[in-house]
């Protein structure tokens, strides 16, 4: 089980608490269906998150929580369903749209790049705040040189926050599965984002660096005012963090709600342990 | 119109041997996930083989039968390609096993360098013959059709004849034996396949044996037909456009894109080539695959390749 | 002992990114550049800047370019003879067709040529991956063999293609002997070298290792693909282009377009891959071993006293070559770039073990 607790849904006051849960919804699905070939991933889902909350995503292994957040990040488009954002809908957004509209994303399976070290892996989610040209950056003088040296700072804060120092020139490929999932998360947090989904970024951790990534993602969202959308299987975790959940299966909504109130959920609780038939 | 059904008989005659190469490519790719630059250069190392055994052998073992001999030659340079994919298997692949495909590609470039000086070392380096009793004549087809008939050159179409039937001993092979269900099994999932209890190496030597009879006999026809001379490990260059034409991993694939790049050949160097100054047919098989596969990304036949993350 | 970086701390981060942050290793490029510059031309031989040195330089400069396409972008080129002709051919037609164009302006020229076609036929890397798109390369390839043998208005009419160019000098300064051209194209390659470093150090470059690493992974944080491809093949056409120029310019003087055939594609990809992918230095120690090999083949049973004739010779040639590769992809396929680094990592520790 993990220390760290979170009271859910305190004050109703954002400014400074985090998991606020009566703010104002910042990012809205709607009706998303999604289908690959013949298999149907997500059928007809519908939830919202509100600003500065942590919304969790659960649900069995192959549920469609991994291509739930696909969608929102326009790895994958949805063949029905569309998003808003901040009050704008779209039904189909490039990646990069997304990115730009502030939304950062770790992976279940890491997906960092293996040929760089951890600075430059941290320092590519800088990407979209540098402006310098092709010519500046080949000459490394005036505006590109010092851009260079500002993000930097930039990443050093992270690097520091997530108490990975030691290791900024290490390639990525090197590093212990826990720290690359830190780094995983510095590439997300360097690109400043207003919402941040994160994939499974337990999985595989022992006890002690549960705690630490707990750590981080609640300071994230306290002290950045980040919201968090959080896909994870440990169920202490999520009824201690998060401050609303979403339960999957096989594609479709089943729960959503407080993690009490889907704790409680007949549904929720038959797709997890299985009924008779 | 009959000038148009010669040009297209030709062509796909043409691309039937085209295809006979590059089945031998798509073989080692779907077995080993290896692609085998070095399949000219084999190519041409079983036809130097064949052509020499067969001068060879009635000298050294005192006979005078042609057919004796070709037939001694075949199976020698059979033997020879069965030792040479033994020696490739331990010496470069297994030492290879888990590195990027470029890495392989280059040591395949590498195993071409050297089997192309090997092979005129051993076998010598000037242009040889071989005879298999292709008739050399033309016949005359569909002459109460078309004025004069249509010209097909017969040994084109024995070659035909003969790559056809290899392809349906391979596909036999492939569906019906142990060995063949085996090959499939190692091309669809390397760890399935060891976890069953498949060797891997001794799939790899089957593998590249396989393609090394599938060259010899590309070997056989194209130097029956030209002559064997170095110039041959050069075919195989004209193979490539139709292996990914055709998609790296697909059998009818790379007979289809023979056939289409055969086709397409000839055609646009007689249609299309006097237009634009001639000599088209060194690049034409590589536009024609280029334009297919910016709209099939993996070829006609290839597998989708899907990015999960 | 000598290596050891006690004491050298960086107070900012301009100071921590520097190309050479260790002072020994700044010490050590800075004198082999000078020796290049000061002490070479009085040491070496013409034949060795004729057979070795210039050629050296040259395809190092090509190398680089691929070395950017390949190595930090991973979009495979076979095509790299055709850009070095495009540049080749298109310097010779702004050098002979306008009057009074300097040399360095049509070389660069030159470049831009190969940059156009660059991106045009980088167009595909959009949609086509892997093996793919290095045989969809190859079409470049063979159409610009084709072309240039048979577009009568590229090579100014010559029926052949073959073209040469003479009286080159540089603002009057005359590139004609073997050290003059030496030092010429000596220039050229620093200079783009250092450029080339500060690009694939730079924002550009991590896009372009992203989108080689994890190209999803890539677009999620905010990366164009067709951005980062299209200025990998542009910046590593330009590159190539103006070492073809010099190739054709300074080391051939005349030339025909097999001197760019696709076994010279397959030359410069061995360079990049036997001196490491995704490593500016790695692209000379690959020239330098590439270059250096036929050479020292060549000279052995020479050396040894042992006479062969020249078609077994070059038979062996091609088996050694062959066979050299393939042992040096066994022993490091990550290439010379990474057993020079281990050394480098020991030579920090020495002599201490650990």
């Amino acid at each position: 089980m993990v220390e760290t607790t979170h009271t859910a849904g305190a004050e109703p006051d954002s400014a400074n608490s985090g998991g606020s849960a009566s703010g104002k919804v910042i990012l809205d699905v709607n009706n998303i269906s999604l289908s690959f070939g013949g298999v149907k991933a997500l059928t007809d889902i519908s939830f919202n998150v509100r600003e500065h909350e942590i919304r969790a995503i659960i649900g069995p292994n192959g549920a469609g929580k991994s291509s739930m957040l696909n969608c929102i990040n326009g790895v994958y488009t949805p063949q029905q369903g569309s998003i808003t954002f901040r009050g704008q809908t779209f039904s189909h957004m490039s990646s990069r749209q997304v990115a730009e509209m502030g939304v950062a994303r770790t992976f279940q399976n890491l997906a960092l790049f293996k040929g760089m070290n951890v600075i430059d892996n941290i320092m590519s989610g800088r990407n979209l705040k540098m402006k310098s040209n092709l010519f500046l950056q080949a000459l490394r003088i005036g505006p590109a040189a010092r851009e260079e040296a500002q993000h930097r700072e930039f990443v050093e804060h992270i690097i520091d926050f997530l108490e990975i120092q030691a290791f900024r020139k290490t390639p990525v490929g090197r590093l212990p599965y826990g720290l690359q999932k830190r780094v995983d998360l510095g590439r997300a947090l360097a690109m400043e984002p207003s919402v941040l989904l994160l994939d499974e970024p337990m999985a595989g951790m022992n006890v002690e660096e549960k705690q630490d990534m707990c750590r981080f993602v609640l300071e994230v969202n306290e002290e950045f005012a980040t919201t968090i959308v959080l896909i994870e299987h440990d169920m202490g975790v999520v009824m201690d963090i998060s401050d609303r959940v979403v339960v999957l299966d096989y594609g479709k909504k089943i729960g959503d709600g407080t993690p009490d109130e889907v704790r409680n959920n007949e549904d929720v609780i038959s797709a997890y342990l299985g009924t008779s038939h | 119109m009959g000038f148009f059904l010669e040009t297209l008989f030709g062509g796909l005659m043409a691309g039937m041997l085209y295809s006979l190469i590059a089945l031998g490519f798509v073989l080692i790719y779907k077995a080993s996930g290896v692609f085998n630059f070095a399949q000219g250069a084999m190519v041409l190392f079983a036809a130097l083989a064949m052509a020499r055994f067969a001068e060879w052998f009635p000298k050294w073992f005192g006979f005078d039968n042609h057919w004796l001999a070709i037939g001694l030659a075949f199976a020698g340079a059979m033997l020879v390609m069965i030792a040479v994919a033994y020696i490739i298997e331990r010496l470069v692949l297994s030492k290879l096993v888990n590195q990027e495909g470029i890495t392989l590609l280059m040591a395949t470039l590498g195993i071409s360098y050297f089997m192309e000086g090997f092979g005129q070392t051993l076998f010598g380096s000037d242009i040889y013959k071989i005879d298999i009793g292709m008739p050399k004549d033309p016949i005359f087809v569909f002459d109460k059709v078309f004025e004069g008939g249509v010209l097909i050159n017969k040994e084109d179409l024995y070659a035909a004849l003969i790559a056809a039937a290899l392809v349906v001993v391979l596909s036999i092979f492939f569906q019906k034996t142990a060995t063949g269900r085996a090959l499939r099994a190692v091309a669809d999932d390397h760890q399935a396949a060891q976890s069953i209890g498949i060797p891997l190496n001794r799939i790899w030597v089957i593998v590249w044996s396989v393609a090394g009879f599938a060259a010899l006999v590309a070997g056989m026809i194209w130097g029956s037909k030209l002559g064997v001379q170095f110039s041959l490990a050069q075919v195989a260059l004209k193979a490539l456009p139709v292996v990914i034409l055709g998609g790296l991993t697909s059998v009818p694939g790379a007979i289809i894109g023979g056939l289409i790049i055969g086709v397409g050949e000839k055609l646009s160097e007689v249609y299309i080539g006097p237009m634009l100054g001639g000599g088209i047919e060194i690049w034409f098989a590589y536009v024609l695959a280029l334009l297919v596969l910016l709209v099939r990304p993996q070829g006609l036949f290839g597998e989708k390749i899907i990015d999960r993350v | 002992m000598i290596y050891r970086e006690n004491g050298q701390f960086k107070t900012s981060y301009r100071a921590d990114q520097q190309i050479f942050p260790i002072l020994q290793d700044k010490l050590v490029i800075l004198a082999l550049v000078a020796f290049a510059f000061l002490a070479v031309p009085f040491l070496a031989s013409e034949y060795s800047f004729r057979a070795i040195l210039t050629p050296f330089l040259i395809l190092s400069l090509a190398a680089l370019g691929l070395n950017v396409l390949v190595g930090y972008c991973g979009q495979i080129s076979l095509g790299t003879g055709a850009f070095m002709a495009i540049g080749a051919y298109g310097a010779y037609n702004f050098f002979v067709r306008v009057p009074g164009m300097p040399l360095i302006a049509a070389l660069l020229l030159g470049g831009g040529c190969a940059t156009v076609v660059g991106v045009l036929f980088g167009i595909p890397s959009l949609r086509i991956k892997g093996l793919y798109l290095a045989v969809a390369t190859l079409a470049a390839q063979f159409f610009t063999d084709w072309a240039f043998l048979r577009i009568k208005w590229f090579t100014n009419d010559s029926s052949s293609g073959s073209v040469s160019v003479a009286g080159l000098n540089v603002l009057g300064m005359p590139i004609e002997t073997p050290v003059q051209k030496y030092l010429f194209c000596l220039a050229f390659v620093c200079i783009f070298a250092l450029l080339a470093k500060n690009l694939v150090r730079g924002n550009i470059g991590r896009e372009w290792m992203a989108i080689r690493d994890m190209d999803v992974a890539a677009a999620v944080i905010g990366i164009r693909p067709v951005y980062a491809k299209l200025t990998a093949f542009a910046v590593s056409s330009f590159i190539v282009g103006v070492a073809g120029g010099l190739w054709a310019f300074v080391h051939l003087g005349s030339w025909e377009p097999a001197a760019f055939s696709v076994d010279r594609s397959f030359q410069l990809l061995f360079m990049v891959i036997i001196g490491g992918l995704g490593s500016i230095a790695g692209s000379f120690f690959g020239a330098a071993f590439i270059v250096l090999l036929p050479i020292l083949l060549d000279a052995l049973p020479a050396y040894f006293g042992i006479p062969i004739d020249t078609a077994l010779a070059s038979h062996l040639t091609f088996m050694i070559f062959g066979a050299l590769i393939v042992f040096f992809l066994i022993v490091e396929p990550h290439g010379i770039a990474r057993l020079w680094a281990t050394g480098r990592e020991k030579l920090r520790l020495w002599p201490f073990p650990h």
